[in-house]
């Protein structure tokens, strides 16, 4: 089940700002049918928290969906009874995206290829990693009895 | 997200509604490629309504690319918008694919 957050009651003059938008906590299923709800999800709310609509439209799109991918497909090994988690939260080095799976991790650059170049062209995998890092100012990946990778994108 | 496809004249065209990602390309692939089953062999995706595309995505059209040549068949994208182009600019995918940015005249370059 995904823990779908709670919005204030309709008889609330809050306006959507004005309750805590962040930072989120979002938990799912290792199923990739969730991955655009989850990412719409953690859009919505950074945007209530007034992160510019832009960058959240397509870059922050992009790589949160390759980073709660590859936590499904490779962490988790589409294992349904397997968590992954999502976290978002704006600090002073921009938005941050922490995306937590139940796998052994990995080695970010030796698992990073360059997809441009021209015998990678025709594969059809590959480009999942080089994307974030394009879109996203930073990609760190830290395995610490757990596996996550973060995603901080500065407001611009 | 959904996939129509319709034909024009004898081109097959495919439009992209909502995302193309992980958890949809199988459709798209398996959608076109029970078209070429049926003896398709000219292929246009429009992406008019299509919101974002990830790496997933691109694998796809990657693979729908080798399957509709090794068919004798051809493969055309058309309308992408700013994000998308970049996309594609980025992985150089741009250079793989014949892109064109109206429907008519990717139709016309049948």
């Amino acid at each position: 089940m995904v823990n779908l957050p709670v919005p204030p009651s309709s008889g609330s003059a809050s306006a959507p700002h004005e309750w805590a938008v962040l930072p989120y906590d979002l938990r799912f299923p290792s199923d990739v049918r969730f991955v655009e709800r989850a990412v719409e999800l953690v859009v919505d709310r950074c945007r209530s928290a007034g992160f510019p609509a832009h960058a959240l439209a397509f870059n922050v799109r992009v790589a949160l969906t390759e980073a709660l991918s590859n936590a499904i497909l490779y962490g988790n090994r589409e294992d349904e009874n397997k968590a992954v988690r999502v976290t978002a939260n704006i600090t002073d080095a921009g938005l941050v995206l922490e995306v937590y799976d139940q796998g052994k991790g990995f080695n970010l650059d030796e698992c990073t290829n360059d997809p441009t170049r021209l015998e990678n062209l025709l594969r059809e995998d590959g480009r999942g990693l080089f994307l974030m890092r394009r879109l996203m100012d930073r990609v760190e990946q830290v395995s610490n009895g757990h596996n996550m990778v973060r995603l901080t994108l500065r407001r611009t | 997200m959904s996939f129509a496809i319709h034909k024009e004249g004898d081109v097959c065209v495919v439009s992209v509604e909502g995302q193309l990602i992980v958890g949809n390309r199988q459709e798209l692939k398996q959608k076109v490629l029970d078209e070429i089953e049926r003896g398709e062999r000219k292929f246009l995706v429009d992406f008019i309504q299509t919101g974002y595309i990830d790496s997933s995505g691109l694998g796809v059209l990657v693979s729908l690319s080798k399957k509709i040549r090794e068919h004798g068949g051809e493969l055309r994208l058309t309308n992408l918008n700013e994000d998308l182009k970049t996309l594609f600019e980025l992985t150089k995918l741009d250079t793989l694919f014949q892109i064109a940015e109206t429907r008519e005249r990717a139709l016309e370059s049948f």
